[in-house]
């Protein structure tokens, strides 16, 4: 594989950038391969890529019914942090913070990691005691987190709203400093090429019809481009996890909800964090480009149109106007939607099934970009070793029935309340 | 913006309602042994269909019955609406 490097860029140069390889081939699918990864999107990426690196087992297919990066992980808010209270939530974000540390330099391909910080801001007395708690839960984790007045958050965005008289007003917030945001695009890219150096097969517009199942182990999968052998199969597919599992007579904790999320116009710098907003459920921080990039709540209602309708973005965008009333200025450039596969304690599942040979990792609700490398790597193992690592071990698909819920925000089963 | 023709108020926007998921599942019947599977299935576990899906909705700025629509999930195309204790062919 070609190293990107100053020196290759200056060679590629004089023979006017003509000469590059590929960054990754489009193989016809084999008849036969040791794992199949169904799903091309971030975590189906990293998790062959892991597969080879990690467990050297490189007759991996990833198998991606349009074209790889073209699901959640290019319609993200790219924004990645490990702030939460649970230890299974808490200690699997801080493995994945690590990797995303090194990632650039793993991946030989810059995803333009930028540990920016995230403030949650807390709009009530009773806020900044939750957050005090979930911030020491935090350090107990080993994970960084600072509770912040009110004065000190207004150093930090003085932007924001910080008038008496509002409905929701600023009480302070709580910061994890070493949060941030990647190039989402870069993150798919650079998993791909080098999944793809180490002799994955990258199989494009291929959608999966089907599985071979025999005495309840798997045999392999029907594809629209013919039948393929797999002695592992794992399904990587976020949104379309129940339309594969109706396939395989399985009903899972879990709904396919959409989100929203859109960027204004390009504007000059003006925040250098990811900011949330206490009191409703809304986002926003500043792309490379200039873009305010701000999202929220869920459609809330069962969807698989990867576009939203027009209520929600008016009743996220109200929230975020009430926290930064200067983004009401701003034009919008652009609005998309994603399928989330909401699962009931809104926490995932990385785990074995009653099949034997088949693995499943869903449930990522709408967190699954910043999970993107902690994600690959515990599935990779647990399709490797045929049993889960203790990182993942929380993520387990029967925590349902025995009552052992990973439940973060204490929501319960109603997805789309968010 | 979705159009839902409560069958007590008639045509109003998505904005009057709230979403209640699923109206095929059934909790399970008060009067017998319930398995933890039956109480799975009623309580976490979806289909969640891609194309029509029957589904609960609230008009809870409107009559504030709750209504049964069925709807295309990939589309979101509405098809019909009933009343909670309709039965629906």
């Amino acid at each position: 594989m070609q190293k990107y490097s100053i020196y290759n860029l200056v060679k590629n140069a004089f023979s006017n950038h003509e000469n590059w390889d590929l960054a990754w081939k489009d193989p016809t699918p084999k008849q036969e391969y040791d794992v199949v990864i169904i799903g091309g999107g971030g975590h189906g990426l990293a998790t062959a890529y892991y597969l080879a690196k990690e467990h050297n087992i490189t007759n991996v297919a990833i198998i991606e019914k349009g074209w790889i990066g073209g699901g959640n992980v290019g319609r993200n808010t790219t924004i990645i942090r490990s702030n939460y209270m649970h230890d299974e939530n808490g200690l699997f974000s801080e493995f994945g913070m690590n990797l995303w540390r090194k990632m650039s330099q793993d991946l030989n391909y810059n995803v333009m990691f930028s540990p920016r910080g995230i403030i949650n801001l807390a709009h009530s007395d009773a806020q900044m005691n939750a957050y005090a708690r979930r911030g020491n839960s935090m350090r107990l984790n080993g994970i960084d987190a600072v509770l912040l007045n009110r004065e000190q958050v207004k150093e930090i965005i003085p932007m924001a709203d910080f008038s008496e008289n509002v409905r929701f007003p600023i009480f302070g917030g709580l910061m994890q400093p070493s949060a941030g945001t990647a190039r989402h695009d870069a993150v798919a890219w650079g998993y791909a090429r080098q999944a793809d150096s180490m002799g994955v097969d990258i199989i494009q517009n291929c959608e999966v019809t089907g599985f071979d199942v025999v005495a309840g182990k798997i045999k392999g999968i029907r594809t629209s481009r013919g039948n393929i052998k797999a002695k592992k199969v794992g399904i990587c597919v976020a949104g379309s996890t129940n339309i594969l599992a109706e396939k395989l007579n399985m009903t899972l904790p879990i709904e396919t909800h959409l989100l929203q999320a859109c960027v204004s116009e390009p504007v000059k710098p003006v925040l250098d964090n990811v900011v949330t907003f206490g009191a409703g459920h809304f986002y926003v921080s500043q792309s490379d480009k200039g873009e305010m990039v701000m999202g929220g709540d869920l459609d809330g209602y069962n969807s698989y149109a990867q576009r939203g309708n027009l209520p929600t973005l008016q009743h996220v965008l109200t929230e975020g106007i009430a926290m930064m009333p200067f983004l009401s200025k701003l034009k919008m450039l652009r609005t998309w939607g994603g399928i989330m596969d909401m699962s009931m304690d809104g926490s995932p599942i990385i785990d074995k099934t009653h099949i034997e040979g088949l693995y499943l990792n869903c449930g990522w609700c709408y967190g699954g970009f910043k999970a993107t490398p902690a994600s690959g790597w515990t599935f990779a193992h647990t399709i490797a070793q045929d049993r889960v690592h203790e990182l993942n071990a929380g993520y387990s698909l029967n925590r349902f029935s025995t009552g052992h819920l990973i439940d973060e925000k204490g929501l319960g089963t109603k997805t789309w309340i968010s | 913006m979705l159009y839902i023709n409560c069958p007590h108020c008639g045509m109003r926007s998505q904005n009057e309602f709230s979403y209640g998921g699923d109206a095929s599942v059934k909790r399970p019947e008060l009067n017998k042994e319930v398995s933890d599977q039956e109480w799975d299935d009623f309580v976490y576990n979806r289909k969640s269909l891609r194309g029509k899906h029957l589904e609960l909705w609230q008009h809870i700025s409107g009559c504030r019955q709750w209504i049964k629509v069925e709807r295309d999930t990939a589309t979101h195309e509405i098809f019909r609406t009933f009343k909670a204790d309709e039965e629906v062919a």
